[in-house]
C-alpha cells in the first residue's frame, strides 16, 4: 500500500527532484554539444530534399484552405512534427534502454532518495527540453525560408513540445516492456510506417475513405495536423481536437510508465 | 575468400539465426512501406502535376531502384558501425579470434563476406517487392542486385575503416547525420541531380550512392548506357577495394597492439 | 517505563522473519538480526547465499517478499526516500556514471541528495583526497582500475554523510594492496563513528573489518557472532593440513570419487546447530588412521584437516603412524573452518 501511495500522483508531485536528473544530462551533453547540435540538421536536409528537391517535381500542393501552397511549406511543419517524435523516441527507448540495462545509471539513482517515478519524469523531460531546443531551431529556419504563413506559428513550438511529450512517454512505457536490443526493431516498425503514412509527404485525401480514418487514430497525423495548421494559419476546432488527443495518449503513456517502472526498477 | 574467413562467415551465421526475426521483417517491409507512400503516394501526386518530368517514366519507377541502392547503402552502413564495434570494443570477440589461428586480413574478408550475403538477402527481397509493386521496366533488373550488393560493399569497406579508428560509438551519429543522411536525401535517389544547385552537383558525382543508384536505375529502367555503366561500377569497386585496404590497416590497428 | 535511555540502544537495522522470494527462488528465507549504531556487521557466506538480496532490502530498492524490516526505525516500505536520504551504497558492481567524471559522479550524485553546487563540490574534493584520487579528478571513469573504481564508489557512497554504509563485496576481484587501502580506508570510517555494514566471502576480511557477523548459507543464517567467538565455538585452535598423493588418498578412501557422507569423522561431539552428521559415523578407516590425532577430521577433495590445539604435535603424530603426507601445513584456524564444519563446503569456490 505504502509504494502505491508513492507512484500514484506520479508526474506532479516529483518534479523537483527529477530536475537533477536532468542536471546530469546538461552535464554530459555539455561536453558532446555536437551530438546535440547535429541533431538539429537531420529534419533540416529532410525539409531540403524532400521539400525543395522533390518539391520540384511537385510544384505546389491544395491547401488546407483552397490556396495553393508550396511544397516546401506543406512539408516543413510535418518534418517538425516528425523530428519532435523521433528525437522523443530515441531519447525515451534506446537511451533509457541502455541506461536500465547497461550503464546501470539508474540502479545508482535509485540508492539516493530519488525514486522511479522521479526518474521517469526526469527523462521525459529532458526529451522534452531537446526537443524544444530542435523545435525553435528549425521553425527559424522555416521563416528564414518564407515557408511560414501565419503568425499563429509561434504556437508550433509548444505544439512540437507536445508531440515529444506524448511519444516520449509512450516510447517509455514500450521500452518498461523490451526484454532485449532486438526488442527495439518494433519500435522502428512503428515509427517508420508513422512517418511515411501520416500525411507527412502528401494530403490525407490521396487515401481512400476507410484509411483515412484509420490515419487519423495515429498520434502523429494528429501532431502533423496541429502544426501544419498553425505554421500556414488554417486554423480550426480540429486543432483543438488533436491537442486534446495527443495530451491524452501522453497521459496514458506515462500512466503505465509509473506502474512499469517500479517493477522493472525494484527487484 | 581464405577458408579462415569463412569460419568469420560462419560465426556471425550462427549469432544471426538467434536474432534474425526483427530485422528479416524490417528488410521486406520497410522497402514496401517506403514505396507504397512516396512511389504511390507521393508519386501520384507528381505524375498528375508534372507528367513526363521524368522522361516518360511514372515517379514509382524511377524511385524503386534509387531506394534500393539507397537501402543497400543503409545496410552496408549499419552492418559494419555498432556490430563491428562491438566486436571490438564491447564483446571483444575479435580478440577471440585473433587467438587462433586467424589473421586480421581473414577477419576483415570475412565479415565483409557476411555483409556481402546480408546485402544479397535484402536486394532480392527488395527485387520482389518492386516486382510485386509494377515498378520493374527491363529484365536487366537481375543485375541490380549485384549493383546493389557492390553499393552496399563500398559503404561496408570504408565505414568499417571508420570504425575501428573509433575508441566509442559518439562519432557514429555523427556519421549518420552528416554523411548517411545528406547522401541519401541528395544522391538521386529521390530526385535526378540535375535539380540540385549547380554548385552541389559535382559533389554529387563523387559519392558511392549516386553511382549505385544511377547503376540500378540504368538496369531497372532498361536505360543504360554502357560507358556510364562501367564507370558507375568502376567508382564503386575503387571505393570497395579502397576502403577495405584502410580497413586492414585501421583494424589492424586497433587490434594488433 | 522511564524516559531516560538506560536500556540497550534502538538497533539500527531491525530484521524479523526478512524473506525475499523471487518467482524461481527464495532468496532470504526468514531472517533475524539486528544491527547496532556504531556497529561493524558483516554478512559471511557463499555466492548465491543472499547476501545481495538482504542489501539490497535493506536499501530500500528492492520490495521484502515477508517479515519486517526497520531501518532508521523506518519502514522501507513507506519511507524508502528518508531512509536512502541517511544511507551511504556501494553496490556489488559498480555503478559509476561512465559518461561523467570523476568529480562529476561525485557532485552530481550529491545534487540527488539535495546538497547545494558549493557543498557537493566541497565534499567532492575531501572525499577524492580521502580515497586518493585526487589527481584524476578530470578523468573519465572508463580508464581507472579496478581498485580505483571501487574506491570512486566508496566516496560516492560517502557524499551525504550517511549515518550507515552498506558495502556489498567491497574488495571482490581487487589486488592484495588495493584490498588493504581499502580496509585502512573503511577503518577509518569505522572510527569516526559510521555503522558499516558488509557483505563479504572473504573470512580474512570478515575478520578484519566486523565487530559480528552472521554467516549465510542457502539463503538462511547458520551462525552468529564476533569472529573470535564463532572460531572458538565451532572450530580448534590450530589446524593441521595435509596433501597425500593421488595414491595414498585412494587408500585412504578420500579420493573425489568417494562417498561425501564418509568424509568426516569426529572425535568429539560438540555438534553444530542443525547439524546431525557428525556423531562420529564416518568412514571407519578414516578414523582407525586418525583416532586419537585431532578433535575432528574433514577430508576434502584435494586435503585432509585435522582440528586440534595443537598442531605440531599432531603432525608428529601422524608420522607415528606411519603416514606420509606429501606436504603439512599448520595454521590457525579461521571463519573458513567455521564454514565448513557448519555447512560441509568450502567458503569459497
Ligand atoms: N533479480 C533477481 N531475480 C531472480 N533471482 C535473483 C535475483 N537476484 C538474485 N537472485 C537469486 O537469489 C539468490 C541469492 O542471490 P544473491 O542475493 O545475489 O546472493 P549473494 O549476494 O549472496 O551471492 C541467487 O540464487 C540468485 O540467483
Ligand atoms: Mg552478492
Amino acid at each position: 500500500m505504502g509504494s502505491l501511495l508513492r507512484i500514484a500522483p506520479l508526474p506532479f508531485v516529483a518534479a523537483p527532484r527529477a530536475g537533477r536528473l536532468v542536471e546530469r544530462n546538461i552535464l554530459v551533453y555539455r561536453r558532446i554539444w555536437l551530438v546535440l547540435v547535429s541533431g538539429f540538421f537531420e529534419p533540416l536536409f529532410y525539409l531540403l530534399g524532400i521539400g525543395f528537391g522533390i518539391g520540384s517535381l511537385v510544384g505546389t500542393v491544395p491547401g488546407l484552405e483552397g490556396q495553393a501552397l508550396s511544397y516546401a511549406a506543406f512539408v516543413a511543419p510535418a518534418m517538425m512534427a516528425s523530428s519532435a517524435m523521433n528525437g522523443a523516441i530515441y531519447d525515451s527507448t534506446f537511451n533509457v534502454f541502455f541506461k536500465l540495462n547497461y550503464d546501470k545509471v539508474y540502479d545508482a539513482v535509485l540508492a539516493t532518495p530519488l525514486g522511479p517515478a522521479d526518474v521517469a519524469v526526469g527523462e521525459v523531460a529532458w526529451a522534452l527540453m531537446r526537443g524544444s531546443l530542435y523545435a525553435v531551431g528549425f521553425l527559424s529556419v522555416m521563416i528564414a525560408l518564407g515557408l511560414v504563413s501565419s503568425p499563429w506559428a509561434v504556437l508550433a513550438l509548444p505544439a512540437a513540445m507536445l508531440v515529444g511529450f506524448t511519444f516520449a512517454a509512450l516510447g517509455m512505457a514500450a521500452t518498461s516492456f523490451m526484454r532485449t536490443v532486438q526488442d527495439f526493431d518494433l519500435i522502428f516498425l512503428v515509427t517508420l510506417p508513422l512517418f511515411l503514412f501520416s500525411g507527412t509527404f502528401y494530403p490525407l485525401s490521396a487515401y481512400p475513405p476507410e484509411l483515412q480514418l484509420a490515419v487519423q487514430l495515429t498520434p502523429l497525423y494528429h501532431g502533423v495536423d496541429l502544426i501544419r495548421g498553425l505554421t500556414t494559419g488554417a486554423l480550426g476546432p480540429g486543432l483543438l481536437v488533436d491537442a486534446a488527443y495527443l495530451a491524452a495518449l501522453g497521459l496514458v503513456g506515462l500512466a503505465i510508465v509509473s506502474r512499469r517502472l517500479e517493477k522493472l526498477l525494484l527487484k | 575468400m581464405t577458408v579462415a574467413a569463412l569460419r568469420v562467415v560462419e560465426h556471425n551465421a550462427t549469432y544471426y539465426r538467434r536474432t534474425w526475426r526483427g530485422s528479416v521483417v524490417l528488410t521486406f517491409l520497410s522497402p514496401v512501406l517506403f514505396l507504397a507512400a512516396m512511389g504511390l503516394g507521393l508519386g501520384g501526386m507528381i505524375d498528375r502535376a508534372a507528367p513526363g518530368v521524368l522522361s516518360g517514366v511514372s515517379y514509382a519507377a524511377f524511385l524503386a531502384p534509387g531506394l534500393l541502392a539507397a537501402q543497400a547503402m543503409n545496410t552496408g552502413t549499419f552492418e559494419s558501425t555498432y556490430p563491428i564495434m562491438s566486436r571490438i570494443l564491447w564483446r571483444r570477440t575479435y580478440h577471440a579470434v585473433l587467438a587462433t589461428p586467424l589473421s586480421v586480413r581473414d577477419l576483415l574478408v570475412g565479415e565483409l563476406a557476411w555483409i556481402s550475403l546480408r546485402l544479397l538477402m535484402m536486394a532480392a527481397a527488395f527485387l520482389a517487392v518492386m516486382l510485386l509493386f509494377g515498378v520493374v521496366r527491363s529484365p536487366l533488373v537481375v543485375l541490380a542486385v549485384p549493383a546493389a550488393v557492390l553499393t552496399g560493399l563500398a559503404f561496408a569497406a570504408c565505414v568499417t575503416a571508420f570504425t575501428a579508428t573509433q575508441t566509442n560509438d559518439s562519432g557514429f551519429s555523427s556519421l549518420f547525420r552528416f554523411v548517411i543522411t545528406p547522401l541519401f536525401l541528395f544522391s538521386g535517389t529521390f530526385f535526378p541531380i540535375e535539380r540540385l544547385p549547380e554548385l552541389l552537383r559535382p559533389v554529387a558525382y563523387l559519392t558511392p550512392l549516386y553511382h549505385g543508384v544511377s547503376l540500378t536505375r540504368g538496369l531497372s529502367l532498361g536505360t543504360l548506357d554502357p560507358t556510364g555503366a562501367a564507370i558507375d561500377a568502376a567508382v564503386l569497386a575503387a571505393y570497395a577495394v579502397g576502403g577495405a585496404i584502410a580497413a586492414r590497416i585501421t583494424l589492424g590497428r586497433a587490434l594488433v597492439k | 517505563m522511564t524516559s531516560v535511555p538506560t536500556g540497550p540502544i534502538d538497533p539500527l537495522i531491525q530484521a524479523r522473519g526478512l524473506t525475499k522470494r523471487f518467482p524461481a527462488i527464495t532468496a532470504v528465507d526468514a531472517i533475524d538480526f539486528d544491527v547496532a549504531p556504531g556497529e561493524s556487521f558483516g554478512f559471511l557466506g557463499p555466492n548465491g547465499a543472499g547476501k545481495t538480496s538482504t542489501m539490497r532490502m535493506i536499501g530500500c530498492v528492492s520490495p521484502i517478499t515477508a517479515g519486517s524490516l526497520r531501518v532508521f526505525g523506518l519502514d522501507p516500505t513507506a519511507d524508502g526516500p528518508r531512509i536512502r536520504a541517511r544511507l551511504g551504497v556501494v553496490p556489488q558492481s559498480d555503478t559509476l556514471d561512465l559518461e561523467l567524471t570523476v568529480r562529476e559522479n561525485l557532485v552530481i550524485y550529491g545534487r540527488y541528495f539535495d546538497l547545494s553546487r558549493g557543498e557537493a563540490g566541497r565534499r567532492a574534493g575531501e572525499l577524492l583526497e580521502f580515497v586518493q584520487l585526487a589527481e584524476r579528478s578530470g578523468d573519465k571513469v572508463e580508464p581507472l582500475s579496478g581498485g580505483m573504481r571501487r574506491r570512486l564508489t566508496i566516496a560516492r557512497a560517502l557524499i551525504n554523510e550517511p549515518d550507515l554504509l552498506l558495502l556489498d563485496e567491497p574488495t571482490t576481484g581487487l589486488d592484495p594492496q588495493a584490498r588493504h587501502l581499502l580496509w585502512e580506508r573503511l577503518y577509518r570510517l569505522k572510527q569516526r563513528g559510521v555503522t558499516l555494514v558488509l557483505t563479504t566471502h572473504y573470512m580474512d576480511e570478515a575478520e578484519q573489518l566486523c565487530d559480528r557477523l552472521v554467516i549465510m548459507d542457502k539463503a538462511r543464517i547458520v551462525a552468529e557472532g564476533s569472529p573470535r567467538e564463532l572460531i572458538e565455538r565451532y572450530a580448534t585452535r590450530e589446524v593441521l593440513e595435509l596433501r597425500f598423493s593421488e595414491a595414498d588418498r585412494e587408500a585412504l578412501g578420500t579420493g573425489p570419487g568417494a562417498d561425501p557422507a564418509d568424509r568426516v569423522a569426529s572425535g568429539d561431539d560438540r555438534a553444530a546447530p542443525g547439524e546431525s552428521r557428525h556423531d562420529g559415523r564416518g568412514d571407519g578407516r578414516l578414523d582407525e588412521r586418525f583416532a586419537g590425532l585431532a578433535e575432528r577430521v574433514e577430508a576434502l577433495p584435494d586435503r585432509i584437516l585435522l582440528y586440534t590445539a595443537d598442531g605440531e604435535a599432531a603432525a608428529v603424530a601422524v608420522h607415528e603412524r606411519g603416514l606420509l603426507p606429501e606436504s603439512v601445513l599448520v595454521r590457525r584456524s579461521s571463519l573458513e573452518d567455521v564454514f565448513l564444519r557448519l555447512t560441509g563446503r568450502t567458503l569459497v569456490d
